[in-house]
């Protein structure tokens, strides 16, 4: 009925079946090739991860063998480069944790308040002058950082109160906790933005002000991503490195104690890359045995953060 | 309850100009929405419907660029009197939106939330128990008043809203298009709670379905954008008036269908 119809249709789907077929590969090519270098390149920092974390394994398993873990976890003197040798990590676990909780609690009230008026109350105008301002502190050198405790806030300190060191870990936890200010206010502001405007509506059509509006809906919604920046944070501050080995000391001491030369694990990291420890030696391998120390409080800092976001993240509509 | 109060209208709006910035969306309204009756407002979209609806609880003041002239009279009083506090008002006024927005917290925490950013003191399980009766929600949230809102359905999230509404014991209730995210049993569900609900509450629902305008409403008022964009008030009347007999025939081209 339709024959000559369907053999010119045929022949044209034949001919366009073949073009397609030599085309459809010159067109796929450039894809393929990027798509095999984008692969290149995602495989590449798993192999650094990967190598990174060997070493350390690698290298803390050969400390261990001298060490035992328990004197390493227990012992509360650190002094692998003097004469009588102890290794225990305390002193400078209590060293990055005074520093570390030192900074959250500069970084934290300031960075949640700073978030609440920037999402909640600042008019745009502001939001978008002060936001910038924010986020230019997180691209201050840490080295910067570093020399603002100890030549600013240090004498400013001890003018205060002279039974501060010149080398303390108060200074630098404050001035860390500036570093680290604009990282848990801009990741909690992006949290409480991202809380939908109908909810604030429901709230203020019950007669809430902005205050309750914000502390008791908005707040409450975004809790997730508050806490996420705040774990986030921590941990950049017990990864920090610069300012604690300029402003902090680098005096292994089992304290709790602000005013006094404390060490922490990075500037522990730090004297002993510097200095002239030879390598191989015992007090070399020290090194990587902190350093996976300080990895695994970071790793499950992290680990924390993400399942935090996961467990707790509401999902609006 | 019930007193003189009830013949006089609970909300009236006169010469009502609604602004953003420069531009007027709204001109010259003049209406009333009578007590312990159902008022639909319908209209084309971009025919500010919501937007005068919110004037009468002042949400539109969260707007930087909104302004009005004219009054909004609530029980005689202007609501844009220097001296009003929008919070205060809006404790009066119970609001539910088009889409249901439980907060991310326990059924209970909701309801019980509005009483107490408003100092409610006295029996919050009973307050709460009973603004959720009222929402025809208790026997299927009664054992589960500690679990998420969110785990609701839509239209049951949306009766939570509604008690949520009803726990701060308004006077009247606005609904924005409140089944315009809903399914059509949960929305029947919504429209047989408005009947009920208007026995004790005055109720004004923003809808574009006029089907649901016809069905619940004792009042609609229609309105319609002009050449300018500005939106006017073609008609306020019963509800039965004009779906059967309407004055204007842009009401009548706009329920029969012929534009909108």
């Amino acid at each position: 009925m339709a024959g000559p119809e369907t053999t010119v249709h045929d022949s044209f789907a034949d001919a366009f079946a073949a073009a397609n077929a030599t085309s459809r590969w010159k067109k796929y090519l450039p894809e393929r090739i990027i798509k095999a270098v984008l692969f290149v390149c995602a495989i590449a920092s798993i192999f650094t991860t990967v190598g990174i974390v060997s070493v350390l394994i690698f290298e803390a398993a050969l400390f261990f063998q001298e060490v035992t873990i328990w004197e390493f976890l227990t012992n509360t003197k650190w002094t692998p480069l003097f004469a009588s040798k102890n290794f225990g990590i305390l002193p400078l676990v209590t060293g990055t944790l005074l520093t570390s909780i030192g900074a959250m609690f500069v970084a934290l009230p300031l960075g949640l308040m700073s978030a609440i008026y920037l999402s909640e109350y600042a008019p745009e105008v502001v939001r978008q002058i002060v936001k910038p301002i924010l986020e230019i502190l997180a691209g201050i050198p840490t080295v910067v950082y570093g020399y603002f405790a100890l030549l600013f806030i240090t004498p400013i300190l001890r003018a205060i109160n002279d039974d501060i060191s010149v080398f303390n870990g108060l200074s630098a936890s404050l001035v860390m906790g500036i570093m680290i200010l604009p990282m848990v206010s801009s990741l909690s502001e992006d949290a409480m933005r991202s809380v939908p405007r109908s909810l604030r509506e429901g709230a203020y059509a019950l007669g809430a002000t902005k205050l309750e509006v914000s502390t008791r809906v908005v707040f409450p919604a975004a809790l997730s991503g508050i806490v996420a920046a705040f774990i986030l944070a921590t941990s950049r501050a017990i990864g920090e490195t610069m300012i604690v080995t300029i402003a902090a000391g680098q005096n292994p001491t089992f304290t709790l104690n602000p005013f006094v030369p404390i060490e922490t694990m990075t500037a522990y990291i730090v004297q002993v890359s510097l200095g002239d420890t030879p390598t191989g030696t015992l007090e070399f391998k020290t090194i990587f045995a902190v350093g996976l120390s300080l990895f695994v409080i970071t790793l499950a800092m992290n680990l924390l953060s993400q399942f935090i976001v996961r467990r707790f993240r509401e999902v609006y509509e | 309850m019930k007193s003189v109060a009830d013949n006089s209208p609970i909300i009236e709006t006169r010469d009502l100009n609604v602004y953003y910035g420069p531009t007027c969306v709204i001109s010259g309204v003049d209406m009333e929405v009578e007590t312990h009756k159902i008022t639909a407002i319908i209209g084309p979209s971009g025919s500010g419907k919501s937007t005068l609806l919110r004037c009468f609880n002042r949400m539109n003041d969260l707007i930087p660029s909104f302004h009005m002239t004219g009054s909004v009279l609530f029980a005689g009083r202007d609501l844009y009197d220097a001296g009003v506090d929008p919070t205060e008002i809006r404790y009066q006024i119970g609001m539910v939106f088009q889409r249901p927005n439980p907060f991310p917290k326990s059924i209970f925490d909701n309801v019980a939330f509005g009483p107490r950013v408003n100092g409610f003191r006295g029996d919050m399980n009973a307050l709460v128990e009973d603004s959720i009766r009222r929402a025809a929600l208790w026997d299927e949230v009664k054992d589960r008043l500690k679990e998420s809102a969110l785990s609701l359905s839509g239209g049951q999230q949306q009766r939570l809203c509604i008690a949520r509404a009803l726990a701060v014991q308004p006077q009247i209730i606005l609904m924005d298009e409140p089944c315009s995210a809903l399914d059509p049993i949960s929305t029947l569900a919504i429209e047989e709670l408005m009947r009920e609900l208007s026995n004790d509450y005055s109720i004004v629902i923003v809808t574009h379905n006029m089907q649901q305008a016809a069905r619940v409403s004792d009042y609609t008022a229609f309105l319609n954008p002009g050449e300018d964009k500005t939106s006017e008030l073609i008609e306020f009347d019963e509800t039965r008036q004009i779906f059967t007999n309407p004055k204007d025939e842009r009401t009548e081209a706009y329920i029969t269908g012929r534009f909108g």
